[in-house]
């Protein structure tokens, strides 16, 4: 008994400490050049290729990297095209379906090559970590993330519940880019 | 610098270091003048105000006094005459009270009912810089600028207040007192610079991690060369001419810098960080954190981090051979 | 009339049918605490509940006051880097928070809980199994804070809260939440004493203490416990708003949907003045009694010093704005504040001159206590007067959120309640502890308490007016600060060693001490009339009150009121004004409810920083504990 009490306190304690952490300087994310270009999620083989690592975990845990990624999102006009994560022109991020998998390293993919249909490329324009933030609050809009590092709501108009509230869904391969995304301009 | 007042002189504590490029004592401005003023007037009462109850407060210490038969022994005599003195006292304090009030109010009305002037600028908090534009009747002469404004002497600014964020507040002391910055209100101040110089205003609300280094300078100058910055500041960047500052402006566009910065006159057109088409004019970087040098533009590229923690500007990684092009090409920028 | 009977009882033994010593006995077994850790947990007399509150309103002290050594060492050097910004904010918001919410208000009602009992001669507080309620309450929200400092969710938006800064977008995680929640636990605690004072100043009275005999200390206790019931409330108000902003997506300080940032403000303000004087008030208590003792007369003018501190408490309600006089209000609302804030020098005025004349006319004998008081004059008027220019519109528009501020609240706040307190703790330790504070180690206490005082925080007005800010992390060193802050953290080091010499005086005397005896000091007032400490039941017959200076007026022996039952728990109420013998009312036993109840609570106010839910899964859990605290016993008043 006493024992489980110690383990829980100690996983509070690390949770907290991980949670918390206000880091200036993110965890190290390897070069551009390192990084695995990979444009599909189909693989050979069984599962997705790529597993959100530690690393992965170290941004989607802290409340922190959140909120930078939730910032960035709309400094860098993510909403422009995906709104407050209902999709516009570009695909809703805030349903279950993901087209090009919805693993974190998929989304960072996605960020850091563009896809098809419209999606930029924003290698090279985006330092690496930032990607990483950002796709930390992607998923955290589908609350793939812990509930207790996920965002609140912005002092803005509220289009959603924020990302803390919204209902958790695992992702799903699948979902179709918009029309609206398809169409010739 | 100017040193402060003779009366603050006087203090040893204020032998050393005494400069007035902050000081609410060091007045270059006719608000910030009638401020300092009002505070010596305030000062100088409620100092023989308080001296005169320590003296009371000694002398009734100090003074002998017969013996009494026990501690509820009390002498009619002297509880009247002391009931006096009190009264009296309270009597004064109120006197003063009111005074003080009337002359506050006196000096409020004089300083801020007033909110017309020639020139009207819009002042936008950010955490933790500010944005400057330069509002105009002709949209082609409005500009953007950041963490410093000029204003010509003599002549009062209008300062509109708006925040991106958080709370902040707008403070040069040498020139005004502070008005806070809140978001959803636009809330409006005027300062004038009565002669020329640099006066140094610095955020006054709690506003997050960089709170001690939101720093804003204030030039005044002559009628004639702020007209001049002005039109300087109105036009977009000159390219650059020789190839190492060409190759710098490369890097810029290719690089994270084009995600948040605008340069007018490049595709670069960022509104989310400080416009830096003329940045290499400005006295500071980094919302007065850092004298404006090639080191110091240097240092700030490559470790935001390390001198402002917590800061916006990321940390970007750029290669050794591309930090001196960027910053000959940023320090060109004049 | 030196003896009143009441009417007694049937078959229950009464206190006239025992002799003296066999009376005491029979008292002391009747309300005394159990031994064991039950016991412990389970006890409600408010001595041994206040003694509580003491040592951990110190404790909280030295945590605060630690936090502000780390400031001072970060500022001591321009441009230092020992402390980065993210823990600079968290340590200066857990100082500010700690000394307001963990210190300044609980240590005065702490104070208050132990002796206005004594004072106005009752055998135990209203409301005794709230009390001990409360003091569990305030410890486990102060432990909660300061564990979450520890796992570095320390809150970092300074003890007021500002928002959005403190709001859901720029306050990312938990600690904002934290601080919420702290501010809830301290409120539930402050309310549940400043109940209890109240209705123990206006029911329990000795009998014959009219209102007009209430001695200056509960006066301004009892005035203090209404500010706390009518301000901790907007404050809590605040905090749940805040909370709800964050948890549940509301839009209290949202402007973009129809809310205000500075709704925040004026509801925390509406606390946060108020708050000031009630830190403050505990303090006149304090210099009142002290300041009797040692002149040895009554104090001067005691209708004019009921009525200023009513005053006080009115006017006080009044004058919260001029923490926003630079957030862009209209001028002339401006101005009413200006005029009522620079109105409130009067009734303090009132209060300081009082003083003075009572140690005109008084032959003041200069011992530990009175030194202290005599430091509360020089700091506090001088505090006093710096918060008059602040009360004028142009003037704070240049002194707000600077260092100009930080002096004047320190010289208030340390001058005006430190200060008194540490001279009540001087004062009334022998009455805790039956043994005498060393008063060659208090000398040398006052001495460096005050000019470490006066060197840490009088170079902070100049360096405010020359521009520093406050709550900055660090500043450049061409800012011509530094010599200033050096100067402010060597004071400030004196005034630690100050406090170092203090809690060796305390651990010291607290064995070794002189013998104290049960009046020490000649004092006048009821809590001196009982032995040092005070037997459980604090007096073995209650005094009846003939005078404003019992002790002083009847020298021999004091009149005393009898036929309480001795071996049950009972108190006498007497009317409100006139202090009439009313009723005999049975005081609760003691239980450990209050205890199981207050862990209940704890555990409900942190988790609903994590999950709405523990409301509603805590709800029956509290209601249970509530059943088992409140359940029905059979009592003499049902037969």
């Amino acid at each position: 008994m006493r024992r489980l009490v110690a383990i829980a306190a100690a996983i509070a304690v690390l949770s907290a400490c991980e949670r918390e952490d206000r880091e200036f300087r993110p965890p190290p994310v390897g070069t551009e050049a390192e990084a695995p270009v990979t444009l599909s999620s189909i693989a050979p083989g069984t599962g997705p290729a790529e597993r959100p690592g530690e690393m992965g975990q170290a941004y989607e845990e802290n409340a922190y990297h959140l909120s930078e990624g939730k910032r960035l999102f709309t400094w860098f006009n993510c909403k422009g095209c995906h709104a407050n994560g209902g999709g516009g022109s570009g695909p809703a991020l805030m349903d279950d379906s993901w087209i090009y998998g919805g693993a974190l390293l998929n989304v960072v993919q996605t960020i850091r090559e563009g896809r098809p249909n419209g999606m930029p490329s924003f290698r090279g324009k985006i330092p690496e970590e930032q990607i990483m933030q950002i796709a930390a609050y992607v998923r955290s809009m589908e609350r793939q993330v812990p509930q207790d590092a996920a965002p609140g709501r912005n002092d803005d108009l509220m289009p959603r519940p924020s990302e803390h509230r919204l209902p958790a869904r695992p992702a799903v391969p699948g979902g179709t880019v918009p029309p609206s995304g398809q169409a010739p301009q | 610098m100017r040193c402060c007042r003779p009366a603050l002189v006087a203090l040893p504590l204020t032998l050393t270091g005494c400069t007035g490029w902050q000081s609410s004592l060091d007045p270059q401005g006719p608000q910030a003048d009638t401020l300092a003023t009002m505070f010596w007037v305030f000062t100088a009462i409620l100092a023989l105000v308080w001296l005169l109850t320590m003296a009371a407060l000694f002398l009734s210490l100090r003074r002998a006094r017969a013996e009494r038969a026990g501690p509820l022994v009390l002498e009619p005599q002297a509880e009247r005459s002391m009931t006096r003195a009190v009264s009296a006292a309270v009597a004064f304090t109120a006197a003063i009270v009111i005074a003080l009030t009337v002359v506050s109010y006196a000096a409020q009305r004089a300083l801020f009912s007033s909110h017309e002037a020639p020139l009207t600028l819009l002042v936008k908090g950010h955490q933790w810089w500010w944005e400057v534009t330069y509002e105009d009747g002709q949209p082609s002469r409005r500009f953007t600028t950041a963490n410093e404004i000029h204003v010509p002497v003599g002549q009062p600014v209008l300062i509109k207040l708006q925040s991106s964020d958080v709370i902040h507040s707008f403070w040069v002391p040498s020139l005004a007192g502070k008005m806070d910055i809140v978001p959803g209100r636009e809330n409006r101040l005027v300062i004038e610079a009565s002669k020329d110089g640099i006066f140094r205003g610095q955020c006054a609300e709690f506003c997050g991690w960089q709170h001690a280094h939101m720093a804003i300078a204030v030039v005044a100058h002559p009628a004639e060369e702020f007209e001049r910055w002005r039109e300087n500041q109105i036009s977009a960047a000159e390219p650059p001419d020789d190839p190492l500052r060409k190759r710098g402006m490369e890097i810029f566009l290719s690089r994270p810098c084009v995600m948040c910065h605008q340069i007018r006159g490049t595709p670069a057109a960022g509104k989310v960080a400080p416009d830096l088409t003329h940045v290499g004019s400005r006295l500071h970087i980094a919302a007065g954190t850092l004298p404006n040098s090639r080191g110091n533009l240097a240092a700030w590229i490559t470790d935001p981090q390390g001198i402002k923690p917590g800061a916006h500007m990321p940390l970007m990684k750029l290669a050794g051979d591309e930090i001196e092009p960027l910053t000959r090409y940023l320090e060109g920028l004049r | 009339m030196s003896e009143t009977m009441l009417e007694p009882h049937a078959e229950e033994p009464l206190d006239t049918d025992l002799p003296d010593g066999e009376l005491a006995k029979r008292l002391a077994t009747t309300w005394g605490t159990a031994g064991g850790i039950i016991g412990a947990l389970s006890t409600v007399d408010h001595k041994i509940i206040g003694r509580r509150y003491i040592l951990t309103g110190f404790l909280f002290l030295i945590l605060g006051g630690l936090a502000a050594v780390a400031m001072r060492l970060q500022l001591a050097v321009p441009d230092n880097s020992l402390i980065g910004p993210d823990l600079y904010n968290q340590i200066f918001t857990m100082h500010g928070t700690t000394m307001m919410f963990l210190f300044g208000v609980p240590i005065g009602e702490a104070l208050a809980v132990y002796l206005v009992p004594l004072m106005v001669g009752t055998r135990n507080i209203a409301f005794p199994r709230l009390n001990a309620f409360s003091y569990y309450v305030y410890l486990f929200g102060g432990l909660m804070i300061w564990v979450a400092f520890a796992l570095n969710i320390g809150p970092d938006n300074g003890w007021f809260s500002y928002v959005p800064l403190a709001g859901p977008e720029f306050s990312p995680g938990k600690r904002a939440d934290f601080w919420a929640q702290l501010v809830t636990f301290t409120e539930v605690a402050a309310l549940a004493v400043a109940v209890e004072i109240v209705v123990t100043v206006l029911k329990l009275r000795a009998p014959g203490m009219t209102l007009d005999r209430i001695p200056l200390f509960v006066w301004a206790m009892f005035v203090n416990a209404f500010l706390i019931i009518f301000a901790m409330p907007a404050v809590m108000l605040g905090s749940t708003m805040l909370i709800l902003d964050r948890l549940l997506d509301t839009h209290f300080f949202n402007q973009a949907e129809g809310g205000d940032p500075l709704l925040w403000q004026h509801l925390f303000w509406f606390f946060g003045h108020p708050e000031v004087y009630i830190i403050f008030l505990p303090g006149t208590a304090f210099v009142s009694a002290i300041v009797a003792t040692f002149a040895r007369r009554p104090v001067f003018g005691y209708p004019a010093i009921v009525l200023s501190l009513i005053a006080t408490g009115f006017l006080s309600f009044g004058l919260w704005v001029h923490h926003m006089f630079t957030t862009g209000l209209p001028q002339l609302g401006a101005t009413f504040f200006t005029a009522s804030s620079m109105m409130i020098a009067i009734p303090t005025g009132i209060q300081i001159f009082c003083w003075i004349g009572t140690l005109w006319d008084g032959k003041p004998i200069y011992r530990t206590p009175l030194l202290f008081v005599l430091g509360f004059f020089f700091i506090f008027v001088a505090g006093g007067l710096s918060g008059v220019m602040l009360a004028s519109v142009p003037i704070d528009t240049q002194v707000h959120d600077t260092y100009f501020v930080v002096a004047h609240f320190h010289y208030v706040l340390i001058g005006g309640a430190v200060f008194p307190l540490i001279g009540a703790i001087y004062y009334w330790f022998p009455k805790f502890t039956g043994r005498m504070l060393g008063e060659r180690l208090g000398r040398c206490h006052f001495w460096l308490a005050f000019i470490g005082f006066n060197v840490a925080f009088f170079p902070m007005h100049i360096s405010g007016l020359r521009g520093m800010p406050r709550r900055v992390y660090t500043y450049p060193a061409e800012m011509g600060w530094d010599t200033l802050n050096l100067i402010s953290t060597l004071g400030a080091a004196l005034f630690v060693v100050s406090f170092l010499v203090f809690i060796y005086n305390v651990a010291a005397s607290a064995r070794g001490g002189d013998i104290a005896g049960d009046n020490p000091w000649d004092a006048a007032t009821l809590e001196w009339a009982t032995t040092s400490p005070p037997p459980p039941h604090n007096f073995d017959r209650i005094p009846f009150v003939t005078s404003r200076e019992p002790l002083w007026a009847e020298r021999e022996t004091l009149p005393v009121v009898t036929g309480l039952a001795v071996d049950k728990r009972e108190v006498v109420i007497t009317t409100t004004t006139e202090a009439r013998p009313d009723l005999k009312e049975s005081s609760p036993d003691p239980t450990v409810w209050p205890f199981v109840s207050a862990i209940v609570v704890t555990v409900i106010f942190i988790a609903t920083i994590f999950t709405p839910w523990a409301l509603a899964w805590g709800a029956p859990a509290a209601a249970l504990v509530m059943i088992a605290w409140f359940w029905p016993k059979s009592v003499e008043e049902d037969k």
